[in-house]
């Protein structure tokens, strides 16, 4: 342990702690903005510097390791002189268009420059001008509201090993950008969207919906139907001042009823559909030779991932569509014929943790008969900015159901919004069926968890399959290099595009820091998604009624030809960068 | 047939750019050294030459153009044929070589370094310092180093260079 | 591969061989021609020179002359330099077509008169070491520029090249040389002066496998070149220097960064490497022993803040040069993450010196506290510009009024600025001070690498702070807020007062934002950009307020504020100013006065140089 004082505080912690750590320990507040904790210490903005004695200048200490003895003062009017100081010029180079910013209420910027008072701005000068880039389908990057903190650029090459945006120039036109500037469309960025939840303003945020979507429902001639990703009712509450963690379903239903949606649909019976394809066309391959290991297809990021980096790997990746846009073609379908729909009358909306999931459901595979499976897609986030725009009151809001006949769903459903989710969804229905009979084991928790790769060996009906699940695509490249090398020793493998899986995606409230240092945000979403799955009464896919009739009414069985027709989908091979264009 | 002969360059720049990469294992810290040689080579670091360099040392473009883009060396435009590089150093600019500066920009009508006149002659750059401190202000057109250097001077070379190439 | 024995053999042999290059007045049948081949003389065509000459020499037969290419002989403005030794005799100014008579000369024991070199009153000087400019330095670090050919090992040997060398590695233990850089009292040449006894001591302490010996040769300071002469005038000394810092810390492969804008100092670097490599001076088991050491070549690609120890250290990792966060210290961990020896080329330029004269000799030069030489590029508004080296505590008017001549052109002394950007500007109330690390830092401006430029009183503080401002602007790296915009709002406040339309709260503001970013920066080179304008504010803040508030320029520079007018009484209606003209400007009968068009008038300043009256002013 190391012995020192902050602001006259007797204070002892663990060697390697910085101050900003010590100091947050013993409840001392130290104001930060490009500190992410384990993703981006680099102590560059330096609002966080204090006071240590017998320093010339001031230390950052987001970075600055304790020692023995040190004695640092964190808010001595010097100290809280240069914080101003730093904040005002922040401000100096950013458009200060709050009130009509994206962020607005959710800033760390502006969060700071409320805490100290900034009435005005004392070293106004030339700022930066960049071009707005909203090329792709999924994310905008504005960067005139970057402080240039390089959380995002830290987040994807750190966190998911893609280094799409890196710090590029010198000195005052310093700034974060792709290869030549282009746009994240044409460049090896994935889409996942973690580059969002890692900035402190509004210089990157999804790419809006929602005035689409409003306009569809203002349209008399259509029939707008939503569905809502497993991932979203355990973090939608968190726009409304709820707990993290909060599973809001019922409010949720009733919300987007008064909306005006015609029908509220729930993605995760889609998900159950995803796992009764998936897992017989795993037995498929693991009996008749397909590709394996064979690879999860619902994270969209990971897809593109796989597309642009990986082309020699792409027979590895499950045929299956993810689990929202199969719901979108059996509504435009089967459901449509059923209640004598115009399926052209119908417009689907996904709300979604993620904005990847804007560009899957604009890939022209993914319709049918010239049929968009999903017209639009809304984030968690922007579903919040809804219900505001509607004047609900989220929190007073009585609970409801998802609508009949596509409203139920399974526990395995459920915890497809977590890392390993689909894995442990696809293997309790793939173990009854090569075992031929209902298995007690529900959990299996060996692919659950924090570990970076999980992996395990099931013995199923007397043959050994091994299993691996990754999150995040640092992981998947680990993955896709074993593949290359021949050395990859699974048969299944799970993998989604953001660390902790759905629950994290890049279309999720968006944390501050502060919190992300402090509060397991990742866990408590699992434990709420986890704790669906255990009072579910149906917690297998298969065993989901709706499955059932589904499959005698309209799919025949897994894997039939008008399952492929509607449920499954192809990859090519996609150019890393495009440059020129 | 444009298009084509836009094709045969950048294989060309290819072909150039993989045998540098012969030079250099494949490791990530070669980059800088491997963009000194690409400059050098081609003048510039063309975009294709860039691609190579990503997949060779498996590093990404954004990286790759972060880094070009940091150092003044490295530069994404190939120059004019005359290069004009005036000294910025202190030594010059004590003795005048602000003036200097501003007449480029002036008779050459671009208004930032590394940028080239329409017809491609001409582009310059604002120099720390050539090390000719001794013959303050100074300015060079490609090698050709301008010691003692006037706005006359300055005039003049520009005159013969422009003249020069009409023919 | 030779051993000690064999250099010994080369030594001894060269050296008879070369003693007219040091020995004046020798009575020898050989002479040696000796052409600076340094940046400076190179551009004004000193390899024509010597390409000529050698024709000559050829042409006509002449026995016993030898054309030797040389590092700096550091009175640059008198460039293209020919030394003839053993008389020593200066030639200064050489042309091409002077070859001829400079080789008739030589034959015959004469001298070209028209070609000798004239000291500072005007008298002509017949020998290099006659001259004012050479009578107080000291050479130590330079003590083989400008005598031997950089591009021969042997000539190198022959003055006592890697002499030192076989001294640690055969007598000394890794703790004696330590202790000897230590007892020198030796700092660091490059920033703040930190003991070099201490740092490589930090070093050899350090736990680790591998570790690593850098030479920082990224010289950025607008207006600096000593670590540039030094390296194409001497490279194996640094090369020498580097093997016995390996030896002592514990390192076996080097590291020379060196800037790509200095093609020749690396092709002088690359040719020394090699030969030192032939000669088992380096690789494996150098001089037979069971040291190992190499240093490979990392050229720089034009960013100034790589000369700062760990951005260079992230740009040899091929990374974009920006600093890291210290602690922790290169020392612990550096280069690849390992301990690692940084220092700068003079720094290395003064070792080999103090292995083979002793710590005691070596602490005699200099001050109580900052001990040796020091090199300074002497630069701008004085007569004599070159490369000058002095023992620490020789006053800045010594440098300035005795080596620099003075002030050309009749003009006044009005500051001289040390350490590049991160300096300050030195009045002439504080000419009288000693140069050493602690009296700079005392009068607000720092040692640095050791730019030394003179202004007169045509300069304008104001937009001198400026200039470096810019400079600091277009350098930073960008990683840390104050550096980032902080200095670029510095620059746009000077800019806005330069122009004249600042007022007394943009100084204050100025004043504030400098004290700010220097507390906040993350590095050296951001904590000491705001110098050039804290200096400029605490000893010519009158200027910045006559900016201000009497919209007024002193020295004229500031074109917004100048105004640049013929006075009709002293115009004689000569023409000149009309002529020199780059613009037109200027309208007049001959024999009338004239008269300047202020719209059209660009404010050069070239009239004003021009006018053999003194009519016009600014």
């Amino acid at each position: 342990m190391v012995n020192l004082i902050i602001d006259g505080k007797n204070v002892s912690v663990e060697e390697g702690t910085t101050v900003l750590a010590a100091a947050q320990k013993y409840g001392i507040d130290i104001p930060t903005l490009c500190f992410l904790k384990d993703i981006n210490e680099v102590g560059d903005c330096r609002m966080c510097v204090v006071e240590i004695e017998g320093r010339r200048g001031f230390a950052a200490s987001c970075i600055e390791k304790v020692q023995e003895g040190m004695i640092v003062k964190t808010h001595t009017p010097e100290v809280l002189e240069a914080r101003k100081m730093m904040l005002d010029l922040i401000l100096s180079n950013h458009h200060k268009d709050c009130l009509t910013c994206i962020r607005d209420g959710n800033c760390e910027l502006q969060n700071l420059a409320k805490k100290f008072g900034i009435k005005k701005i004392n070293y106004e000068g030339s700022m930066n001008e960049h071009e707005i880039d909203d090329k792709s389908p999924s994310i905008v990057r504005d960067f005139n509201k970057c402080v240039l903190c390089r959380r995002c650029a830290a987040t994807c090459k750190n966190v998911q090993d893609i280094g799409a945006i890196s710090s590029a120039g010198r000195g005052f036109e310093s700034c974060i950008s792709t290869a030549y500037n282009c746009s994240l469309n044409d460049v090896d960025c994935t889409l996942c969207g973690q580059c969002i939840e890692s900035c402190p303003t509004g210089a990157l945020h999804e790419k809006e919906n929602i005035d689409d979507v409003w306009k569809a429902l203002n349209d008399e001639d259509k029939y707008v139907v939503v569905q809502t990703a497993p991932a979203v009712r355990v973090a939608l509450g968190e726009e409304f001042g709820m707990e993290i963690g909060t599973n809001v379903a019922g409010k949720m239903v009733t919300a987007l009823k008064e909306i005006g949606f015609d029908k509220v649909f729930d993605t995760n019976t889609g998900a159950d559909l995803t796992i009764m394809e998936e897992a017989n066309e795993f037995i498929e391959r693991l009996q008749n030779g397909g590709a394996l290991p064979m690879i999860t297809s619902c994270s969209p990021g990971w897809v593109r991932f796989a597309e642009k980096n990986y082309p020699e790997n792409l027979p590895h990746l499950s045929s299956c569509k993810s689990p929202h846009q199969m719901f979108g073609a059996i509504v435009k379908s089967y459901y449509a014929e059923k209640f004598n729909i115009p399926r052209e009358k119908i417009c689907m909306v996904s709300i979604m943790p993620c904005i990847a999931k804007k560009y899957e459901s604009s890939r022209e595979e993914m319709e049918v008969d010239g049929v968009r499976d999903v017209d639009y897609v809304l984030t968690t986030r922007e579903l919040a900015r809804m219900i505001k725009q509607a004047n609900i009151d989220f929190a007073s809001l009585a609970d409801d159901k998802f609508d009949d006949p596509m409203g139920e769903a399974s526990g395995a459903g459920a915890i497809f919004g977590t890392t390993g989710g689909v894995m442990e969804a696809a293997i309790r229905t793939a173990v009854d069926t090569l075992e031929g009979k209902s298995i007690d084991k529900i959990a299996y928790t060996e692919v659950r968890g924090e570990k970076q790769i999980k992996e395990a060996t099931l013995n199923v009906a007397g043959t050994e399959v091994k299993i691996a699940v990754a999150s995040g695509l640092a992981n998947a490249r680990k993955i896709m290099e074993q593949i290359k090398n021949g050395t990859c020793p699974y048969h299944f493998v799970e993998i989604m595009a953001c660390p902790g899986g759905c629950v994290m995606g890049g279309g999720q409230p968006i944390k501050s820091s502060k919190i992300r240092a402090t509060v397991d945000v990742a866990g408590l979403r699992k434990a709420a998604i986890y704790s669906i799955d255990e009072k579910s009464t149906i917690r297998k896919s298969h065993e989901n009624p709706v499955m059932t009739k589904l499959y005698e009414e309209f799919l025949e069985k897994p894997g039939s030809h008008v399952a492929h027709k509607y449920l499954h989908t192809s990859y090519s091979a996609k150019p890393k960068y495009e440059l020129g264009k | 047939m444009e298009s084509n002969c836009g094709n045969c360059a950048a294989l060309k720049v290819q072909e150039e750019t993989l045998k540098i990469l012969e030079n250099y294992p494949r490791e990530k810290d070669k980059l800088v050294a491997i963009l000194n040689d690409v400059q050098e080579r081609f003048g510039y670091v063309p975009q294709q030459a860039q691609e190579e360099i990503s997949k060779y040392l498996n590093v990404p473009m954004a990286e790759i153009y972060g880094v070009i883009t940091f150092y003044s060396r490295f530069t994404l435009k190939p120059k004019g044929k005359y290069n004009i590089s005036v000294c910025m150093g202190t030594a010059c600019f004590v003795k005048g070589s602000q003036a200097i500066l501003d007449r480029v920009k002036d008779r050459l009508k671009i208004e930032k370094a590394g940028d080239v006149t329409a017809d491609g002659k001409f582009s310059y750059d604002d120099v720390r310092c050539v090390g000719a401190c001794g013959l303050a202000p100074v300015f060079m057109i490609n090698d050709e180093v301008y010691g003692n250097a006037t706005v006359k001077m300055l005039d003049e070379a520009i005159d013969k260079y422009s003249k020069e190439s009409e023919e | 591969m030779k051993t000690i024995e064999e250099i010994n053999q080369i030594r001894e042999a060269k050296r008879k061989e070369l003693d007219l290059r040091v020995n004046t007045g020798l009575d020898s049948r050989e002479k040696h021609i000796l052409v600076c081949r340094g940046t400076g003389c190179t551009s004004s065509k000193s390899p024509k020179i010597i390409e000529e000459l050698r024709r000559i020499i050829e042409e006509k037969n002449i026995p016993n002359v030898r054309v030797i290419q040389t590092g700096c002989f550091g009175l640059c403005s008198k460039g293209p330099i020919v030394i003839v030794r053993p008389e020593e005799t200066f030639y200064s100014h050489v042309k091409v077509e002077d070859c001829e008579a400079i080789v008739d000369a030589v034959a015959n024991g004469t001298k070209v008169d028209r070609l000798l070199a004239k000291d500072i009153d005007g008298s002509v000087v017949e020998r290099l070491n006659d001259l004012t400019f050479y009578k107080k330095q000291k050479r130590i670090a330079l003590q083989n520029c400008g005598v031997i050919d950089p591009e021969e090992i042997d000539e190198y040997i022959a003055f006592d090249g890697y002499k030192a060398l076989s001294k640690v590695l055969t007598e000394m233990t890794p703790d004696s040389v330590i202790e000897e850089i230590s007892n020198s009292g030796l700092r660091g040449r490059g920033g703040a002066g930190f003991p070099m006894g201490k740092k490589w001591a930090f070093v050899k302490m350090a736990q680790g496998d591998q570790k690593y010996v850098v030479c920082n040769a990224d010289e950025g300071d607008p207006g600096a070149f000593m670590d540039r002469s030094i390296l194409e005038g001497d490279p194996h000394c640094i090369l020498e220097a580097m093997t016995i810092a390996g030896f002592s810390v514990g390192a076996n492969q080097g590291y020379i960064y060196v800037r790509a804008e200095y093609p020749i100092a690396v092709q002088r670097l690359k040719i020394a490497i090699n030969q030192a490599r032939e000669y088992g001076l380096l690789g494996e088991n150098i001089l037979g022993t069971d040291f190992s050491f190499d240093i490979d070549i990392r050229l720089g690609a034009g960013a100034f803040v790589c000369g700062e120890e760990t951005a260079l250290l992230e740009s040899i990792e091929g990374k974009r040069g920006q600093p890291r966060i210290k602690p922790p210290y290169p020392a612990n961990v550096g280069l690849y993450g390992k301990p690692t020896l940084i220092n700068n080329v003079e720094t290395y330029a003064n070792v080999t010196k103090i292995i083979l004269n002793g710590a005691e000799w070596y602490a005699s030069i200099g001050t109580e506290t900052s001990k040796g030489t020091k090199v300074f590029a002497l630069g701008g508004n004085v007569v004599n510009v070159g490369l000058v080296e002095v023992p620490m505590g020789t006053t800045l008017r010594e440098i300035v009024f005795d080596i620099g001549g003075g002030i050309p052109n009749g003009r006044q002394f009005k500051a001289a600025q040390t350490g590049g950007p991160s300096g300050g500007c030195i009045p002439a109330e504080h000419l009288d001070t000693p140069i050493d690390y602690e009296s700079l830092a005392k009068i607000g401006s720092m040692m640095g690498s050791g730019g030394l430029i003179v202004m007169d009183d045509s300069k304008c503080m104001v937009d001198i702070a400026k200039f470096y401002l810019d400079f600091t602007v277009s350098e930073s790296c960008g990683k840390c807020t104050p550096c980032r915009i902080g200095t670029k709002r510095m620059h746009e406040i000077l800019t806005k007062i330069c122009e004249g339309n600042g007022t007394i709260e943009d100084v204050e503001k100025l004043d504030v934002l400098a004290n700010g970013i220097k507390k906040t920066a993350i590095c050296g080179l951001g904590q000491s950009a705001p110098n050039p304008v804290l200096s400029t504010l605490k000893y010519f803040r009158d200027e910045y307020v006559e900016h201000v508030s009497e919209q007024k320029c002193r020295a004229g520079s500031c074109k917004a504020l100048a105004n640049i007018v013929i006075d009709p009484e002293k115009c004689k209606g000569c023409g000149l100013c009309k002529r020199n003209c780059p613009v037109n400007a200027i309208t007049g009968e001959i024999k009338q006065p004239h008269v300047i068009d202020q719209s059209i008038c660009i404010k050069c300043g070239t009239c004003v140089d021009k006018c053999p009256f003194k009519a016009i002013s600014k």
